[in-house]
């Protein structure tokens, strides 16, 4: 048996809807017998009738619904149908959810499900990644799940937290990744995981990044050079302890996020590793970004676009022979 | 579905008042908002209030019967001009105070301010800036209380027709429609959307009439009358609670105020302040109070006293309580704490 990203993320809701009277799910087309643009939630409305419901196109209203019903104890996720279009949603996202905490001393858990990333022909308003702009924000927790096992644990953590999550899944990773079986736990929320052990550099990067830097990795052993690729899991919180821990071992270190260049999370890492293992580095850190334009549409740019196996193959030799 | 705008006949041809009993409890709370405002004016004019203070001034009537009407278990969402509907639904007087004054002891904790207060665990829901947004967070609510069984709830959600012309407004109406929550929605018109005046924010013949095109069933008010207030948005609390369609209530009034009172209101012609819906309710009710003997006059400067001594000491009391400090500040905005990035 095999599974995949998606099966991992419709099985963990599945799950939830199971074992928790509390959670339901809310948001375009995730009812029905739809189920989802990526059916993400199929079969789920019949199973959990009046659970899994249908919404307008009214991203705002989608957010500020889940915020009230999580306020009277419920455990709303709401699947946005593309993270780009989770912008018409920041105002209740960034000012309402995320400082409702601070403000009232009352936790709001509600997770917000964004189908991140690019894949070929989306085109700018279809491909984007949001991590950055949401771990900016006070009051949110920023998952990035790489692998089939974090996909379906970490929903389930998500769902569970007393706060606020952004639970960024990635829809190149929906089909291509698979496993063999869904794990019962994970690693903690906040703990990173070093995904492959090396002496000669550390690249750090997460979701689909972290698949493309593990085949950068494949082929730069190859050449002989051996890298050590941490996975962030979360980018917020951000666990710069197992990032400086691998620095020290390699003395090198390469950022790779797919969100455009300016600031976000990869200039975060590179800023706390600049500040605390100074010491460490034997060369100056390196990132790699998407560039900075919209996200184009033929599959001819997109591919040299966003960062991938071959690009950060090269921007690591680079730098190793620094 | 029934979705028809209805309007109400105008308030001056109801010959019969509510029970006085109701009346005069309404005209308490109004009288305490008032006297607890200018309080909070002079105090802000004195140097002591920081950031601002916005006062209801002239929608006291309506705001007091959008609180007055509420039961245990119902949902209220109060916007800027509230507090009368405030008191009218719990609300102490120590919060405002507290909150105004930054004391360390008040719900907000000098975190936020003025009227950016709530309560959420007792079903007042605390309003961010940014004006519609809370339509939807009372729809979830009520969707909440719906999914956990609760009998005999509604919401109530304050607008103000400058906050009709978000997006989020719209969002929140047309997803309550479509939830079909137990929803009153009480739009009050005070013809200024901080300076712009009615004329630069909707083009529309008659605000209620979006109440058709969004599934709700709507009516309109004059705000300046505290009996017509009570009258039209205490049936529109029973339709909702009679599991009728969401319900719309325009109330037409002007803000007797400026936005806050750093703004003097200047823009506001002296035409429009000689309108019938720039009385201010508050000595309209009195005139009724008066007109049909309700209450004698020494009963009346007895409450007068009683509001200026509540508020007095709430007042007091906050000013003598220790503000936040930011060294001993937790400085964590998330409650599961071991998931606080750390910045060290």
């Amino acid at each position: 048996m095999s599974i995949t990203y998606l099966e991992a993320i419709r099985e963990a809701q599945a799950k939830l809807l199971r074992d928790d009277d509390r959670v339901f799910i809310y948001g375009q087309d995730v009812g029905g017998t739809f189920g989802g643009a990526f059916k993400a939630t199929k079969g789920l409305a019949k199973e959990f009738p009046g659970r899994v419901l249908n919404t307008p196109i009214s991203e705002d209203a989608i957010v500020g619904t889940a915020i009230g019903a999580a306020i009277q104890g419920m455990r709303p996720i709401i699947e946005m149908q593309f993270a780009d279009f989770s912008s018409l949603a920041l105002n209740q996202i960034l000012n309402n959810v995320g400082t409702h905490y601070w403000r009232t001393n009352v936790p709001v858990p509600i997770t917000v499900r964004l189908p991140s990333g690019g894949t070929k022909g989306s085109g700018p308003f279809h491909s984007q990644s949001m991590e950055s702009i949401y771990a900016h924000y006070p009051g949110l927790i920023v998952m990035t799940p790489a692998t089939v096992e974090d996909a379906y644990t970490m929903l389930i953590e998500a769902v569970a937290i007393d706060d606020p999550v952004i639970y960024c899944e990635h829809k190149y990773l929906y089909y291509h990744l698979k496993a063999d079986k869904l794990p019962d736990k994970g690693l903690p929320t906040g703990r990173a995981r070093v995904a492959r052990e090396g002496r000669d550099l550390t690249i750090v990067s997460y979701s689909a990044m972290m698949q493309e830097s593990l085949a950068a990795a494949d082929e730069l052993a190859r050449e002989g050079f051996e890298t050590e690729v941490v996975d962030l899991r979360s980018v917020k919180p951000l666990d710069i302890d197992t990032v400086l821990a691998s620095v020290a071992r390699t003395g090198r270190l390469l950022c790779v996020g797919e969100s455009f260049p300016w600031g976000g999370t990869t200039a975060e890492v590179i800023a706390r590793v600049a500040s605390a293992g100074f010491h460490l580095l034997d060369a100056g850190p390196q990132r790699l970004n998407a560039k900075d334009t919209p996200i184009p549409y033929h599959p001819n740019l997109w591919s040299v676009h966003r960062p991938n196996a071959k690009n950060i193959t090269a921007k690591a030799r680079a730098l190793l022979r620094e | 579905m029934l979705q028809t705008a209805q309007r109400t006949a105008k308030s001056k041809t109801k010959k019969t008042a509510p029970p006085h009993e109701r009346f005069l409890e309404a005209f308490r709370w109004m009288l305490l908002a008032r006297t607890l405002e200018e309080k909070l004016v002079s105090l802000y004019r004195g140097g002591l209030i920081t950031g601002g203070v916005y006062i209801g001034k002239g929608q006291e009537a309506v705001s007091v019967a959008c609180g007055l009407f509420l039961q245990k278990g119902d949902i209220f969402a109060p916007l800027i001009r509230d507090q009368a509907g405030r008191s009218a639904f719990g609300e102490p007087l120590l919060d405002v105070t507290r909150t105004y004054l930054g004391s360390r002891q008040g719900p907000m904790r000098g975190r936020d301010g003025n009227i950016h207060r709530g309560h959420p665990r007792k079903n007042e829901l605390a309003m961010i800036s940014h004006l519609g947004a809370m339509i939807s967070v009372t729809v979830g609510a009520l969707m909440a209380k719906r999914f956990k069984g609760d009998k005999d709830f509604i919401g109530l959600a304050c607008i103000g027709e400058g906050g009709m012309q978000t997006g989020s407004f719209h969002e929140g109406m047309n997803i309550a429609a479509v939830e079909q929550v137990p929803l009153v929605v009480v739009a009050t018109n005070n013809h200024y959307a901080y300076s712009t005046p009615n004329d630069r924010e909707f083009a529309c013949h008659d605000l209620v009439d979006r109440a058709i095109g969004y599934g709700f069933e709507g009516y309109s008010l004059d705000g300046t009358d505290l009996t017509a207030c009570l009258d039209v948005i205490g049936s529109a609390v029973k339709r909702a609670r009679a599991g009728r369609p969401p319900q719309l209530v325009v109330a037409s009034v002007l803000r007797l105020s400026g936005h806050g009172e750093h703004d003097d209101a200047s823009y506001v012609p002296d035409e429009v302040k000689r309108q019938p819906f720039a009385r201010d309710c508050l000595k309209v009710a009195e005139k009724t109070i008066v007109d049909l003997n309700l209450l004698g006059a020494e009963t009346l400067a007895q409450w007068r006293k009683d509001a200026a001594a509540q508020v007095d000491e709430a007042i007091a009391t906050a000013q003598k309580e220790a503000p936040p400090e930011g060294d001993k500040e937790d400085w964590c905005a998330i409650s599961t704490r071991d998931l606080a990035d750390s910045f060290e």
